[in-house]
């Protein structure tokens, strides 16, 4: 057990959990609801010479996706060092 | 110099790079055959995953897609990058901590059973066969036109090709091959994306590009790009661009199966067990997006410059048509592949291609890209070099998947089911012998197609979407599933996605239609369903049988921290 207590890897995991399911929320918004659901909407306004919800699906949500795997290997590498579990 | 010629030294000089690297690093032992030794940087891991990952479907067909297609090609580009985030968030730091080689090594040591195992050894065999056969069609097509035959011979010319380059390497000559296969990949889809931006717009980045009006000196100067093409595609009786054909659920349906899919594809994950760390794995899936993006961003700017060209060269900036003898050398070139044809119908010696029954052009998808410098009038060598770049794309994907099935083939059903006794070198020889019989079959598919390339991979996403993707995600995060549930939950998820795409695609191809689709899906989007089947099914027979032995409980509690974490193994 690389844990101190059972307690902390309780905490740990639910931290890990909690992080993805925020990303994986924002993950969700900007492709599925930008860039599909929510397209009529958005196409609505104009962002340079997109329409906006147009602009989401081939463009948007893909630079989106880039800038959240960043953020999770930062705050992950974070959570490993704070309890400790992080490699040598 | 033609274009002919200098295809042929610029192919040439790029294959003598790949293939020297993979001499320089040849296979020695088994291990390197199969992963690098476990020693390799997280950007250049993430390079090559992106090499590996861009097949023809993205090169070639993609854009192409996009152009016929508009805004409901989307589904291609959220799908096939959005899957990196739930790989990188939910699978490959606990797959690299899990320390194994393969997929079904995951999927049998997890559920504790040989029976889980081969089954999954038969899902990625399924995968990776219907993977490569889109990858086949796209290798044709590149050597079609630059060889000037036609398509069935240009399919066998690169089949051979293929072949003879993955049993000359394995993993440790595929990383580094390509890696610099991704440089030339990259370079070749910018260069006349660039090229072209500048042309039509005066933007250098295409992805501001073609959002931006157009150039002095192009038709239609001064209006945005987008709502021209919007305007061009409503007058010739096609759907606006950036409003696309497909419904709203099967959007949905598509992107997910190629998001999830992604996350489950066998070839993909077993690059992020190649790297040292846990850590590694994370940020390995973060430059492997960032590389791909370099491409995705591209792409849809690639699409609607095309289009417009297109519309141009063939239908004239007066729409009027233009005299077929006067037609520039492209579209002869494209017509000795038989991937593209004029019908004179109204018999007026002029081509016209709309939406409606004016229309007198069949132009394949999948030619586009390809095309696409040459309708644009770039010099050859831009031309040569896309050329180039094609078979760079097609390549590193069919090595990496070819080597999924020989070692499935080799190592997972052989050495670990059938024939444990079997020596190294022995294990070796069957691995060819695999990859030689994927070539042949795929071979077959790449000839008489059932779709455009990136359709036809699309399926494959489906298949690993409903298989794997809910085995691996209920392996990691829920640690009670038991074997029972989720051998039920992968084999009725295949059968099921496997049976809705063969239906509609071979059985009946001509009820293909979305009156006849379940929900409103499409063969291509099936592969969602099939996954919420599976995990259905998986927790239904769960919750009748048991829970996961204690061991493995621990087992699973133990992968989901980064620390204590040692070299792959396949033992």
């Amino acid at each position: 057990m690389a844990f101190k207590s059972e307690d902390l890897a309780k905490a740990y995991w639910r931290e890990n959990i909690s992080l993805v399911l925020k990303l994986l929320a924002v993950w969700f918004v900007v492709s599925y609801g930008f860039g599909i659901l929510l397209v009529d909407v958005l196409n609505q306004f104009q962002f340079f010479g997109f329409k906006l919800g147009f602009w989401f699906a081939q463009q948007g949500s893909i630079i989106t996706f880039v800038v959240l795997i960043f953020v999770y290997v930062k705050r992950m590498a974070a959570l490993d060092s704070k309890y400790e579990v992080h490699e040598e | 110099m033609d274009i002919q010629t200098l295809t042929f030294i610029i192919v040439g000089l790029t294959f003598a790079l790949y293939i020297g690297i993979a001499i320089w690093s040849r296979a020695g032992s088994t291990n390197d055959f199969y992963v690098a030794s476990g020693g390799v940087h997280p950007v250049v891991n993430g390079m090559a995953t992106a090499a590996d990952w861009m097949s023809a479907a993205s090169f070639i067909s993609m854009a192409g897609i996009i152009a016929f297609a508009g805004y409901s090609g989307s589904v291609y580009l959220m799908g096939w990058t959005g899957g990196y985030v739930l790989l990188a968030m939910c699978l490959a730091p606990y797959l690299r901590k899990f320390g194994k080689f393969t997929v079904p090594d995951f999927i049998g040591d997890r559920y504790y059973s040989q029976t889980a195992r081969t089954i999954a050894v038969i899902c990625a065999i399924l995968i990776s066969f219907t993977y490569i056969a889109g990858q086949m069609r796209g290798v044709g097509v590149v050597f079609s036109r630059f060889l000037e035959v036609d398509i069935a011979t240009g399919v066998f010319i690169g089949a051979v090709i293929v072949f003879f380059y993955t049993v000359l390497g394995g993993m440790k000559g595929i990383t580094y091959t390509q890696v610099a296969q991704y440089v030339v990949l990259a370079f070749a889809y910018l260069v006349p994306a660039i090229f072209i931006s500048i042309y039509m717009t005066g933007h250098i980045l295409p992805q501001t590009g073609f959002g931006a009006t157009i150039a002095d000196g192009v038709a239609g100067s001064g209006e945005y790009l987008l709502q021209r093409l919007d305007g061009l595609s409503t007058e010739l009786g096609l759907a606006a661009y950036t409003d696309g054909t497909k419904s709203t659920i099967d959007m949905f349906a598509i992107t997910a199966a190629l998001m999830v899919g992604t996350a489950g594809l066998p070839h993909v994950i077993v690059r992020f067990f190649t790297v040292p760390k846990v850590s590694d794995a994370r940020l390995s899936a973060g430059w492997a997006l960032v590389f791909i993006s370099v491409v995705y961003l591209t792409a849809p700017s690639i699409a609607s410059f095309a289009k417009v060209n297109l519309i141009n060269t063939v239908n004239g900036e007066d729409l009027q048509g233009v005299e077929y003898e006067s037609a520039p050398s492209w579209i002869k070139n494209w017509e000795k592949t038989g991937l593209i044809s004029w019908e004179d119908k109204n018999e007026d010696g002029k081509m016209f291609y709309s939406g409606d029954e004016r229309n007198e052009m069949t132009v394949d998808r999948d030619i586009m890209v390809l095309a696409n410098p040459e309708i644009a009038d770039l010099p050859a060598w831009v031309v040569a070099l896309v050329a180039a770049g094609g078979v760079a794309a097609a390549l590193s994907t069919s090595a990496g998947l070819l080597l999924v099935i020989s070692t499935s083939v080799s190592h997972d059903l052989l050495k670990r089911t059938f024939a444990p006794n079997i020596s190294d070198k022995q294990e070796l020889m069957w691995a060819r012998v695999a990859a030689a019989v994927a070539v042949a079959i795929s071979t077959y598919f790449g000839i008489n197609p059932p779709g455009f390339v990136a359709q036809v991979v699309a399926f494959a996403f489906g298949l690993a979407a409903a298989s794997f993707f809910p085995a691996i995600i209920l392996g990691i995060f829920h640690k009670k599933m038991n074997k029972q549930g989720a051998i039920a939950g992968m084999v009725v998820g295949i059968v099921f996605t496997l049976a809705y795409i063969i239906y509609f695609k071979f059985v009946n191809p001509a009820a293909n239609t979305a009156d006849n689709w379940l929900f409103g899906i499409s063969p291509e989007g099936i592969g969602t369903l099939g996954m919420v089947i599976n995990f259905i099914v998986a927790y239904v027979v769960h919750k009748m049988t048991g829970s996961a032995p204690e061991e493995i409980q621990e087992l699973v509690e133990s992968i989901r921290y980064p620390r204590g974490s040692g070299a792959a193994t396949h033992d």
